[in-house]
C-alpha cells in the first residue's frame, strides 16, 4: 500500500491543461480500458451504480418471487426449499451487494470530493480495488446461490448454518471478500474527510452528507472486520465442523448471534445513515433555506454511529438474556431514536417558511419522512422488550425493518439519483414522470409493508412458507403493493435510461442549489475543477443571509 | 502530477511521488499513516471478535482450558514470543535507518525480521505437528487420550483458528516488508523525506507482534 506513488489517468499532464478544453469525465477516454482501469473517482461511482442498480434488480425480482409464492395459503409456485432460498438470496443480495454500498459507494465515491472541494478521494487506487473486491465478492457469492443456494435466511444462524446440506461456504466467503471492499471504502473515506478537505472547509463548513459518510465509514471501519471473522468461523465451521458454535461440541450459538448482530446491528445504520446524509442536502436545496440545525445534524450522524454499536442486544430479546440486560439494550436502542429525532426535528425546521420547489427528489423526502418517523416508531415500540416478545420473528418485525431501513434508504436512493442525475451526466429527466414514479413507489410501499405491520401483529412469523386462510387478504393486499412498487421502478429506469441519451442538457446548476457539489460543472471535468483551487468563503446550502431573514417578508 | 522529479540528465532525485490530488507530500505521507492508523484498527477488531470467543469458552470450561493450555509446549512458546519481540526491534531499527537514508541497513534490518519470522513459523510447525500427531485437534478431529475434560476439544479449536490467523498476518507482514526490502535494495531510495512505505510495513509487522503479545499468556499461561 504505497500512497505516496501518483496515480495514473489517461490525458492528465499537466502541459494538456493548459491550453485545451477541460473534457468532462464522461468522454475524458472513450475505450473501454480508460472505464475498466480508470482512478477516476466519478467513473468509480458509475460503475458501482451500474452493479448496484443490477443486483437491486436481481434482489427485487427475488422478492417479487416470494410476494406471489405467498399470494395463496399453500403452495403456489415453487417448493418449500426453493422458498427458503428465495427469501435467503433476496436477504443476502439486498443487503451485501444493494443496500450497503448503495449510496456511500455510488454517490459517496462520486460526491465526497466535489464537496470537499478535493480532486479525488485519498487513495484513488484502493478506491478502484474496493469496486473489483466487491465484484469478484459477488460473482462468488451469486456462483453459490445459483450452485444450490442456501436456506438459512440471510442471518446465518449457527448451529443450522453449519449443518445444512445446502450451499453456504462459497456464499458466505463471498460475503467476507465483499467486507474488504466496505472496509476499504470506509477507511478511504475517512482519510479523504481528515486530510482533503480544501481551504476554507472547516470540520463544521463540510456539507452534512460528509459528515453522515464520516460516520458511516467509521461504522463500517470498525464493525465489518467482526462480521469477517464470523463468516470464516462460520464457513471453516460448516466446511470441517471445528465446532465453535455447536452445541454437541460444547459450542454457544447465542455466542454467534452476539458476534453477528455486533455487525449486523451497526450494519443498519451503515445503509440508513448515508440515507439521512443526502436527505439533508435535498431538504436544504429544495426548501431554498439555509441549513436548520447544523452541528445538530452532525453530531447525531456521529451520535447514531456510536450508540448503534451498543444496541445489538435488541434483536435477542428471546435467546435468554437476562432482563436486566434485555432492558439496557432497550433503553439504548431508544437513544437511537433520540438522535434520528433530533434529525427529524432539524430537517422540518428547515422546510419550515421555506420557500419549497416540489420537484421529484423533494417528494422523496416526504416519503422518506413519513418511513422515517413511522419505522422509527415501531422500533422504539420493539425495543420494548415486553413488546418485543409477541412481535419476535412475525411479520411485524419484516414490516418495521423494511420501513426504516429499506424505506428511508430506498427514498434517499432514488432521490440522491434524480438530485444528482444532472450533476453526474449533464441531462434532465422528465420532472412529470419522475413525480408519478414517485407517488407510485411511495403508494406501493406502503401498500406492501402496512398489511405486513398487520399480519404480524395478528400472529403471521416470517419466514413461513404456509399459513393459515384468515391470512390470505392481507397477503394479497401486500402483493398487490409489490406490484405497484415494481411498476414504479420500471418507469423510473424507462424515463432515467431515456434521459441519459436524449434528456435535455442540464446545465451548471439545474436547481440552483447552494450545495459545495455544484460548484463546478455539470458533469465535473476529470479532475474536478477547471483552474486553480477554488475556495469556500460560504457554509455550504447558504441562501440568505439569516440576519436580513430576520427581518419581515426578505426572504 | 507524475511530478517524479526527474532533471535533466535522468537520473531520479530521492523523493517520493507527490500524487496529483494531495495538496503537499506532509499531507500525502499523513494520510498514508492515518489509513494504516484504521486498517490496524480493522486488524485489532478481527481478532478481538477472536478474544470474544476465547473468554466465552474459558468462562464455561476453566478446568479444560486449564488443562489443554499445560499440554502446550510453553519453551516453544516462549521461544517464539522472545523471537518475534526482536523481531519487532529490527523492523523499528528499519524505519530508523531509513529516515536516515541508510538503505543497505534498511535492507538488513528487514532480512533479519524476515529472518525470525521464518525462525517463528518453523518453531510454529513443530508446534503443530506435534499436535497433530497425538490428536490434539479442533472439534471432531480431537483424539488425544490425555486430557478428557468437556470443553477440551474446544480449546484446540480457539488455538487453532486464533494461531492460523496470527501465522497469516505473520506470512503478510512478511510479503509487505519484502516489498520494502527489495526497494531498499533496487532502488535505495529511502531517505529523511522518503521513508513512509517503511514505516507502515514496520507499523504492520508490529500489530502482528502485539496480536502475539496477547495469544501468547493467553493460550500458554492460563
Amino acid at each position: 500500500m504505497t500512497p505516496s506513488s501518483s496515480i495514473a489517468s489517461p490525458g492528465a499532464a499537466p502541459a494538456h491543461d493548459e491550453h485545451h478544453d477541460h473534457p468532462n469525465y464522461l468522454v475524458d477516454g472513450t475505450t473501454i480500458k480508460s472505464w475498466l482501469l480508470t482512478v477516476d473517482h466519478k467513473r468509480i461511482g458509475l460503475m458501482f451504480l451500474f452493479w448496484v442498480l443490477l443486483f437491486f434488480l436481481v434482489g427485487g425480482i427475488f422478492a417479487m418471487l416470494i410476494r406471489l409464492e405467498l399470494l395463496t395459503p399453500g403452495p403456489t409456485i415453487m417448493d418449500a426449499m426453493t422458498y427458503n432460498r428465495t427469501f435467503t438470496l433476496h436477504g443476502l443480495v439486498m443487503i451485501f451487494l444493494f443496500m450497503i454500498p448503495a449510496i456511500p459507494a455510488v454517490f459517496g465515491n462520486f460526491m465526497l470530493p466535489l464537496m470537499l472541494g478535493a480532486k479525488d478521494v485519498a487513495f484513488p487506487r484502493l478506491n478502484l480495488l474496493s469496486l473489483y473486491i466487491y465484484l469478484g465478492g459477488a460473482m462468488l457469492a451469486l456462483w453459490g446461490m445459483l450452485n444450490g443456494g442456501l436456506d438459512t435466511g440471510w442471518t446465518f444462524y449457527a448451529p443450522y448454518s453449519t449443518h445444512t446440506t445446502t450451499t453456504v461456504a462459497p456464499v458466505l466467503f463471498g460475503a467476507f471478500i465483499i467486507g474488504f471492499s466496505s472496509i476499504v471504502t470506509g477507511i478511504n473515506f475517512i482519510v479523504t474527510v481528515h486530510t482533503m478537505r480544501a481551504p476554507g472547509i472547516t470540520w463544521f463548513k463540510m456539507p452534512l452528507f460528509v459528515w453522515a459518510i464520516y460516520a458511516t465509514s467509521c461504522i463500517q471501519v470498525l464493525a465489518t472486520p467482526v462480521i469477517g471473522l464470523l463468516l470464516v468461523l462460520v464457513t471453516v465451521e460448516n466446511l470441517f465442523g471445528f465446532g465453535m458454535f455447536d452445541p454437541a461440541r460444547g459450542g454457544d450459538p447465542v455466542l454467534f448471534q452476539h458476534l453477528f448482530w455486533f455487525y449486523s446491528h451497526p450494519a443498519v445504520y451503515i445503509m440508513v445513515l448515508p440515507a439521512f446524509g443526502v436527505m439533508s442536502e435535498i431538504v436544504a436545496s429544495f426548501s431554498r433555506k439555509n441549513i436548520f440545525g447544523y452541528r445538530a445534524v452532525a453530531y447525531s450522524s456521529l451520535g447514531i454511529a456510536f450508540v448503534g454499536f451498543f444496541a445489538w442486544g435488541h434483536h435477542m430479546f428471546v435467546s435468554g438474556q437476562s432482563t436486566f440486560v434485555g432492558g439496557l439494550f432497550g433503553v439504548l436502542t431508544m437513544l437511537v431514536g433520540v438522535f434520528t429525532a433530533i434529525k427529524v426535528f432539524n430537517w422540518v425546521g428547515t422546510v419550515y417558511k421555506g420557500a419549497v420547489d416540489f420537484k421529484t427528489p423533494f417528494a422523496y423526502f416526504c416519503g422518506f419522512l413519513f418511513f422515517t418517523v413511522f419505522g422509527g416508531m415501531t422500533g422504539i415500540a420493539l425495543g420494548t422488550v415486553s413488546l418485543d416478545v409477541p412481535w419476535h420473528d412475525t411479520y411485524f418485525v419484516v414490516a418495521h425493518f423494511h420501513f426504516i431501513m429499506v424505506g428511508a434508504t430506498i427514498m434517499a436512493f432514488l432521490a440522491a439519483l434524480h438530485y444528482w442525475f444532472p450533476k453526474m451526466f449533464g441531462r434532465t429527466y422528465h420532472e412529470g414522470w419522475g413525480l408519478v414514479s414517485a407517488a407510485l413507489i411511495i403508494l406501493g410501499f406502503n401498500a406492501t409493508f402496512i398489511p405486513q405491520f398487520l399480519l404480524g401483529n395478528n400472529g403471521m412469523p416470517r419466514r413461513y412458507y404456509e399459513y393459515p386462510e384468515r391470512f390470505q387478504a392481507l397477503n394479497v393486499a401486500s402483493t398487490a403493493g409489490a406490484s405497484l412498487l415494481a411498476f414504479g421502478f420500471v418507469i423510473i429506469a424507462c424515463y432515467l435510461t431515456y434521459a441519459l441519451f436524449y434528456g435535455r442538457a442540464a446545465g451548471k446548476n439545474p436547481w440552483r442549489s447552494k450545495g459545495y457539489e455544484w460548484l463546478t460543472e455539470s458533469p465535473p471535468p476529470t479532475h474536478n475543477f477547471v483552474g486553480p483551487q477554488p475556495t469556500y468563503p460560504e457554509e455550504p446550502h447558504f441562501y440568505v443571509d439569516p440576519k436580513k431573514a430576520e427581518v419581515p417578508d426578505a426572504v | 502530477m507524475q511530478s517524479s522529479a526527474s532533471t535533466a540528465d535522468g537520473t531520479v532525485a530521492p523523493v517520493p511521488r507527490l500524487a496529483m490530488h494531495f495538496a503537499s507530500l506532509e499531507v500525502q505521507n499523513h494520510a498514508a499513516r492515518l489509513g494504516m492508523w484504521l486498517f490496524l484498527a480493522t486488524e485489532i477488531l478481527l481478532f478481538a471478535g477472536l478474544f470474544i470467543c476465547y473468554g466465552c469458552y474459558r468462562f464455561l470450561f476453566p478446568e479444560a482450558w486449564a488443562a489443554s493450555s499445560r499440554s502446550l509446549d510453553l519453551t516453544m512458546g516462549t521461544v517464539n514470543t522472545i523471537v518475534l519481540i526482536t523481531s519487532s526491534l529490527t523492523a523499528a531499527l528499519a524505519v530508523h535507518y531509513a529516515k536516515e537514508g541508510k538503505n543497505r541497513m534498511v535492507a538488513i534490518q528487514i532480512f533479519l525480521t524476515l529472518l525470525m519470522a521464518v525462525g517463528f513459523l518453523v518453531i510454529k510447525y513443530f508446534e503443530y505437528s506435534h499436535k497433530f500427531h497425538i490428536g490434539t485437534l479442533p472439534g471432531r478431529y480431537y483424539f488425544y487420550e490425555g486430557i478428557q475434560l468437556p470443553g477440551a476439544p474446544m480449546y484446540f479449536t480457539v488455538y487453532f483458528c486464533a494461531t492460523a490467523l496470527h501465522g497469516l498476518h505473520v506470512i503478510i507482514g512478511m510479503v509487505v516488508l519484502t516489498f520494502s526490502m527489495v526497494r531498499a535494495l533496487r532502488r535505495a531510495d529511502f531517505g529523511p523525506n522518503n521513508y513512509t512505505m517503511v514505516e507502515l510495513g514496520s507499523m504492520y509487522w508490529h500489530l502482528v507482534d502485539l496480536v502475539w503479545i496477547f495469544l501468547f499468556p493467553m493460550l500458554y499461561l492460563v
